[in-house]
């Protein structure tokens, strides 16, 4: 690997695209192929019209992104997944985006049955059905097949699945999305609009501060722009009021997969009260405009500090009482260890982040490794876990309540101690012919915003990977040799997202 | 008691009336348990009579892949519970019908009803529906021995073949009150309890997950009236089986409605007993299901050892 062949970036911060040189397609493959052997995570892997390939690599050991990116002459190169099984979605992606074809890819399914790429000019194709495709089969005269979805018996979101089942047993799961597709992406070319934000807060609606925060790093990047040190403080308890809201109502729900109802009853309401908390300051649940390109839509006063702080320490008392009654109750316990087991070497052969990652032991946690916003002087001790099953990502979720609430409590008694500021103006133009990579470790794990500006500075492209992205195909693995039954309870304790990943 | 013919129709009365109003009010009342042990406030305790209401104002929808068989699950099961319940007392009143051998009568009815709905739900063709009926019927299989045992166990300890005598004996002093045997038996028989109405920690009757279902997946495909039969048919199916339980720890009373009352009044603590078990534990993976009736199992054959030596 040349040292010119992957350019060092930081978290956040905009490169002209003239400082990262064109690669020829062989030197790309290496270059990504080479990184990854040697312990680097492929972030992003996305094409755009102009047939530009690009690439985000993590070195989450070493606290360095890096971005590479070549120029294909035709519509096929030679594809990365069969040595790098991490690229095998962001492959499907590109064939479907742009019709570009990696190949030697395995199988190029579709990802979120959009209308395949045409050319500018060309008869637009037919749009294909969603969940029409061919699946994995096993054959053989005790197999069967049995097939979930895209309609569930609870009011979940859309998804198919397909089990491959020997009795109880399972083979192998295969899970077909893209039900939810929207096109948030191609919404956000031609930006910054006014839109713009709602469209990044709404990539995943139980992931909005993330995906909000992510999208103004962006922009702030771009528009070289600097946060202050109180609107970041505050963004990260947004953040951390999030991740308390979604952990507590995790093990919940859980807590009843398992037909455990006092935890599922108790933290149900306590989900609530952590929302509140959030809707208290920005007026939404979920934390919609609470942030906003620059800074803060909403500040966090000294008065608003003095009534969140009591409610605050309330809640957090009831839910450690609701999920101790979880951890004391040995049936519940039995549940959790005997289901849903992902392997470490699984887990990064397939690129896992988050909460599935840190539950099979390894260390990586945006907030630590690529630090942003408020993380750098304040940082947060990622929480591991080592069996990899349900019961390791309901701890990781569980230790991550104490790393939050800890967060929460110091941010909020400096932000009682300094004056509010007024919100901040429109940001200046954003450079044009630039790329700027913004990682924000939402409660699932990484959220990843990418985004090329064009001559006139709008985005050229606009790439969102949310950490469901990654960790769908863990699901699948997790599944094998379990038994079916198992399956709704390994779902929840992943709890990805269907709309994070069909964009 | 005087067997006046006034008394034995009254009594008659009583019990129909009883199979005909009482079941739906068992369902609420555990829920209303469960609800307040997890500091809800719950569904009305005859929430499952409004929900017969209005089942019954329904249309039923049949999938084009279904035959006779569909209704025939829910008809045929409710009918064979209803013949089945009418052959067991209620507390220490008399079994409307009751005659030698009459327990073997039971034992297949209730077979007969879980026959019915297994077929109906293969009659689906759903890849669910199979799924549910292959672990109803493994799992059945395990729950009929430890029913057997506790038959073979009282019918040895009365001399007889008949439900009604073999579960009230032990009120009326001829075996003794709570034995080693009896406990036993009634401890298999509440395991085989749990499982066969689909409760804690077998099945969870309130998921909304089909893939871990047992019976609540055999009956996904019904509505309306049918569908209306299948809930009617649960609940009463915990009010015969719950007979079983409970008539055998109720003592003999001088009146007539003094036995009606108690046999009322535990009924409805047993429905509190089952909130309660449901609301303290989690549901075992389906894989150690069979662990647990074999525990039942092993339970009523040793009092059926007992009693032989």
């Amino acid at each position: 690997m040349s040292a010119q062949s992957l350019i060092p970036v930081k978290n956040g911060q905009a490169l002209p695209l003239a400082e990262i040189p064109e690669l020829s397609v062989a030197a790309f493959r290496e270059a990504i192929l080479e990184a990854v052997s040697l312990g680097q995570r492929l972030a992003c892997l996305c094409a755009d019209g102009q047939r530009r390939l690009f690439a985000v690599l993590a070195d989450d050991t070493g606290g360095q992104l890096h971005v590479t990116r070549t120029q294909l002459n035709e519509p096929r190169y030679q594809a990365l997944t069969p040595t790098c099984p991490q690229a095998h979605l962001f492959e499907r992606e590109l064939a479907e985006q742009y019709g570009i074809t990696p190949e030697g890819h395995p199988w190029l399914k579709p990802v979120r049955y959009q209308r395949p790429w045409t050319p500018v000019g060309a008869e637009p194709a037919p749009l294909p059905l969603p969940g029409v495709m061919d699946f994995y089969r096993v054959e053989g005269e005790e197999v069967h097949e049995v097939a979930v979805g895209p309609v569930h018996a609870g009011v979940i979101e859309p998804g198919h699945f397909r089990f491959q089942c020997h009795g109880e047993t399972v083979f192998h799961l295969e899970i077909a999305l893209g039900y939810q597709h929207r096109g948030v992406e191609q919404a956000l070319e031609g930006g910054p609009h006014p839109l713009s934000l709602k469209q990044a807060e709404t990539a995943a609606g139980d992931t909005s501060i993330a995906h909000a925060w992510a999208h103004c790093r962006t922009l702030e990047g771009l528009a070289g722009v600097t946060v202050s040190q109180r609107a970041d403080r505050v963004r990260g308890v947004a953040l951390e009021l999030e991740r308390m809201a979604n952990h507590v109502g995790d093990l919940g729900a859980l807590s009843g997969d398992v037909g455990f109802l006092p935890t599922a009853s108790f933290c149900g309401r306590l989900r609530g009260e952590w929302l509140n908390l959030t809707a208290e300051v920005c007026g939404n649940r979920l934390g919609r405009n609470w942030l906003r390109p620059g800074g803060l839509q909403q500040d966090l006063d000294g008065a608003m500090i003095a009534r969140l702080a009591p409610r605050m320490a309330q809640a957090w008392v009831e839910t450690q009482d609701s999920v101790d009654l979880l951890w004391g109750a040995a049936s519940v316990v039995i549940r959790f260890e005997g289901a849903g087991h992902l392997t470490p070497s699984q887990a990064r052969e397939i690129g896992a982040v988050g909460v599935p990652a840190r539950a099979c032991g390894i260390p990586m946690d945006v907030r630590q490794d690529h630090p942003f916003g408020p993380y750098g002087m304040h940082p947060v001790e990622p929480v591991l876990a080592e069996s990899g099953n349900v019961h390791s990502r309901a701890w990781v979720r569980w230790r991550e309540l104490f790393e939050s609430q800890r967060h929460l409590a110091g941010a909020f008694a400096e932000l009682a101690k300094s004056p509010s500021e007024p919100r901040p103006g429109p940001l200046p133009n954003l450079a044009s012919d630039s790329l700027c990579v913004a990682l924000v470790e939402g409660w699932r794990g990484e959220v990843l915003h990418l985004a090329i500006t064009d001559a006139g500075g709008r985005f050229s492209r606009y790439k969102i990977v949310d950490a469901s992205f990654h960790n769908w195909f863990g699901l699948a693995l997790a599944l094998r040799g379990e038994t079916i039954s198992d399956f709704p309870l390994c779902n929840k304790s992943f709890n990805l997202s269907y709309c994070g990943h069909d964009l | 008691m005087s067997h006046t013919l006034a008394s034995t129709l009254m009594n008659l009365l009583l019990h129909t009336l009883a199979v005909l109003v009482l079941p739906p009010l068992i369902p609420g009342l555990i829920a209303k348990v469960k609800a307040w042990l997890a500091g809800r406030s719950g569904p009305p305790v005859l929430q499952l009579y409004y929900d017969l209401a209005k089942l019954a104002r329904k249309q039923a929808v049949f999938s084009r892949t279904t035959s006779w068989v569909f209704l025939a699950g829910p008809v045929g099961t409710v009918a064979a519970l209803l013949v089945a319940s009418l052959l067991v007392p209620f507390g220490h009143t008399p079994a409307p019908v009751s005659f030698e051998g009459d327990v073997i009568l039971f034992a297949y009815l209730l077979g007969l009803a879980r026959f019915l709905t297994v077929l109906s739900a293969l009659d689906t063709g759903s890849a669910f529906e199979g799924m549910g009926a292959a672990r109803e019927v493994s799992f059945s299989a395990l729950a009929e021995p430890a029913l057997f045992f506790g038959f073979a166990a009282l019918a040895k300890a009365t001399g007889s073949l008949s439900l009604a005598p073999m579960l009230q004996a032990h009120g009326m002093g001829k075996v003794g009150h709570l034995s080693g045997p009896l406990i036993l038996i009634l401890a298999g028989w509440a395991i085989v309890y749990l499982a066969e109405n689909a409760r804690m920690p077998v099945d969870d009757p309130n998921t909304h997950l089909e893939l871990t279902m047992i019976h609540e997946v055999m009956v996904l495909d019904h509505s309306g009236r049918p569908f209306a039969l299948v809930l009617y048919g649960a609940s009463l199916k915990l009010v015969v089986l719950g007979a079983l339980l409970v008539d055998p720890l109720l003592p003999r009373l001088a009146q007539g409605w003094l036995n009606w009352l108690a046999f009322l009044a535990a009924l409805g603590l047993l429905a509190v007993v089952v909130g309660v078990v449901e609301s303290s534990t989690a549901r075992f993976r389906m894989t150690k299901v069979p662990q647990f009736l074999l525990a039942g199992v092993l339970a009523s054959a040793f009092a059926f050892l007992l009693l032989l030596v």
